[in-house]
């Protein structure tokens, strides 16, 4: 056996716990993960079936944590975890697969696929068979502080472009902060009007809130790619900064996978809880709207849409705040089919947006979300992540279809009352 | 062995010896998951995974709107044979009987042409199922030998016991026997198959809510 194969079984089995085993254990074969996971709905091609997408790793949980299997191990009857097999299952685990958790709100045995599914990345990506955008994308991380090699004078310099915009001084290193905002390299060098939108809203409430020079990136490529212990780097880096600066509250941007790291994946993966809290940008500034700090008086009469970020929705949690928030300013707000915690995802988050190869595939299952849009035509879409914001522009694009698209953050800081 | 001897070996060492290696079984393979453990989650909650959990068990009974459409054939077949094993095996007279002389307890029966007509009903929707599964593209694919194995030895006492109570072609004797033989070849297999998902649901559904009632999902 190679080495790499070695580090990839390794890894699969100290992945495995007393959920793993039960939910492999559990499988029916029914197939309903299917018709649950846009990979399968518009391709059509079973080898995407959510719960294959785990087989390595039930391989090695049914050859070396089961009796039956050890004993079929013996005899030489266990499907092997090979070089074959890591090479095989790359393009399901990580082209096919972008960890939105629909398959587990439906696996009828109550199976948490998408958590089999990111498990089994962490074999593959021991392995050595993990895409070569995603492995580019977590030494950048590692290296420059994002996965897209934005260093700090770069933002310092969009910083430096919304304080001459707006007026506004956006806090940095501030000791004692309540909060501390983080940031996606997507919106420090693609929508720096997020920044823009904050520095507004946050102003008006007259929040105590600050930027870390040392660690603002909120994304975590390690988790994408599944090499925990880079994972648990990149988070340790957001708790140094936030025990220096002593605040209250870390603040993950519009991004989902970002939320899904630094709020529940993140004390995990360091080992230790957090001595500060974690909220997603929109739970902040739905509590401010409870607060009466959140004054809109401008309304949209638009047909206006939400899509339901997976990290931040079904996997996240945050599904109620986006609609109250809407409703501030929304007078004709409508929900897609499925919206909610069994929205389906854009079809490029999970990493699948960092592998180029996976490029025609994430464009191919966007149909999904053209059907759902299709069904309440909206006249505009409201989102809260970077990442399905670029993949929706570039769907909507690929299907001509006409329909802007909106930060729901900086939609608000639009409608502000002056 | 005469077909007395046959059903006095099946009703006394066969079943004895099914019944330990089912108990064992489902024992070990139990104690295999649970032994595994599961590290505790170190994030602030966003609720209560135990209240989650169980509501899980329950309300994964019933699927949404829209995968109701997507896999209609799946569930209503699925609740029609799971409804119709549950009748035949715990509320046909015969049976509560064997059931008193093990455990002592007794509860009320269906009457027979109900349990009769529930049989039918269960074998003709396992039939369909197996067609289903070769007719289906996500089905075929992902069906193996176990599935087969686990759809014989649950089919095959479902169709000794309606012969038997029938009496079609045999003696009663020699039918009922191989009724019985056919409960333990299931016994037997129960634990080492897909069938443990009897029991391992209720854990893989708990777990299922605990992990989104955590974050604050229902699932
Ligand atoms: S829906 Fe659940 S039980 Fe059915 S095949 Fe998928 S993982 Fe297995
Ligand atoms: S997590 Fe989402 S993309 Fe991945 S298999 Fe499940 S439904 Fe498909």
């Amino acid at each position: 056996m190679s080495a790499s194969v070695e580090k990839g079984i390794n890894a699969l089995k100290g992945q495995i716990d007393s959920t793993v085993a039960t939910f492999f254990s559990s499988c029916v074969h029914c197939g309903m993960c299917a018709d649950a996971c846009l990979f399968y709905t518009e391709t059509g091609c079973p080898t995407r079936t959510p719960i294959y997408k785990a087989e390595p790793l039930r391989r090695i949980w049914k050859s070396e944590f089961t009796l039956m299997g050890r004993i079929g191990k013996l005899l030489g009857l266990t499907k092997p975890v090979d070089e074959a097999c890591f090479s095989r299952w790359e393009k399901m685990v990580y082209d096919s697969c972008t960890l939105c958790g629909r398959c587990s709100m439906v696996c009828p045995a109550g199976i948490d696929i998408a958590l089999l599914i990111h498990k089994t990345r962490e074999g593959l990506a021991a392995a050595g068979h993990a895409p070569q955008g995603l492995i580019d994308a977590t030494r950048r991380s590692v290296e420059t502080g994002g996965p897209m090699g934005v260093k700090l004078p770069a933002l310092l310099a969009q910083i430096r472009h919304v304080e001459k915009d707006t007026g506004l001084k956006i806090p940095l290193d501030v000791v004692n902060a309540d909060y501390m905002l983080l940031l996606s390299s997507m919106e420090i060098i693609n929508f720096p009007e997020f920044i823009e939108a904050i520095a507004k809203i946050f102003n008006k409430a007259k929040l105590s809130w600050t930027i870390s020079t040392e660690s603002y990136e909120a994304t975590n490529s390690g988790i994408q790619i599944g090499v925990s212990d880079i994972a648990a780097e990149l988070v340790q880096r957001i708790v140094d900064a936030a025990e220096k600066l002593q605040v209250k509250t870390v603040i993950s941007p519009e991004c989902g996978h970002a939320y899904m790291a630094i709020r529940w994946d993140g004390p995990n993966l360091t080992g230790k809880p957090f001595n500060f809290k974690v909220r997603h940008i929109l739970e902040v500034l739905d509590e401010l709207r409870l607060k009466g700090q959140l004054k809109i008086n401008k309304k949209d009469s638009r047909r206006l849409t939400y899509h339901d970020p997976c990290q931040i929705s079904r996997r996240g949690g945050v599904i109620d705040q986006p609609r109250h928030l809407i409703n501030l300013f929304a007078e004709n707000f409508v929900e897609m089919p499925d919206a909610g915690k069994m929205n389906w995802c854009c079809g490029a988050g999970g990493g699948v947006s960092a592998n180029e190869r996976a490029d025609d595939l994430r464009l191919k299952v966007f149909q999904r979300k053209k059907d759902q849009l299709d069904k309440v035509k909206p006249d505009a879409i409201i989102s809260a992540c970077s990442n399905c914001r670029i993949h929706l522009e570039d769907g909507l694009e690929e299907y001509n279809m006409d329909i802007p698209l909106m930060s729901l953050t900086e939609t608000l800081a639009e409608y502000l009352e002056d | 062995m005469t077909e007395i001897e046959f059903l006095g070996w099946v009703r006394g060492t066969g079943f004895q010896l099914a019944t330990v290696i089912f108990i064992a079984g489902v024992i070990i393979r139990l104690v295999e998951i649970v032994m595994l453990g599961r590290k505790a989650n170190l994030a602030e909650p966003g609720g209560s995974e135990m209240r989650s959990g169980l509501r899980t068990i329950i309300s994964r009974m019933i699927p949404d709107k829209s995968t109701f459409q997507r896999s209609s054939f799946t569930i209503v077949s699925g609740y029609i044979f799971h409804i119709g094993l549950f009748i035949c095996i715990f509320l046909f007279a015969p049976h509560i009987l064997v059931f008193k002389d093990i455990t002592g307890l007794s509860w009320p029966s269906l009457p027979t042409p109900v349990v009769d007509a529930v049989t039918v009903v269960t074998i003709i929707s396992l039939g369909s199922i197996m067609l289903h599964r070769y007719q289906n593209c996500v089905l075929k694919f992902l069906t193996n030998t176990e599935d087969i194995l686990v759809w014989i030895v649950t089919l095959l006492p479902l169709v000794t016991g309606y012969i038997a109570f029938h009496r079609i072609g045999s003696s009663a004797p020699g039918l009922i026997a191989l009724h019985i033989l056919s409960v333990e070849i299931l016994l037997v297999v129960f634990p080492f198959t897909k069938l443990m998902h009897t029991f391992t649901i209720f854990l893989s559904r708990w777990y299922n809510g605990a992990i989104s009632g955590f974050r604050g999902v229902e699932s």
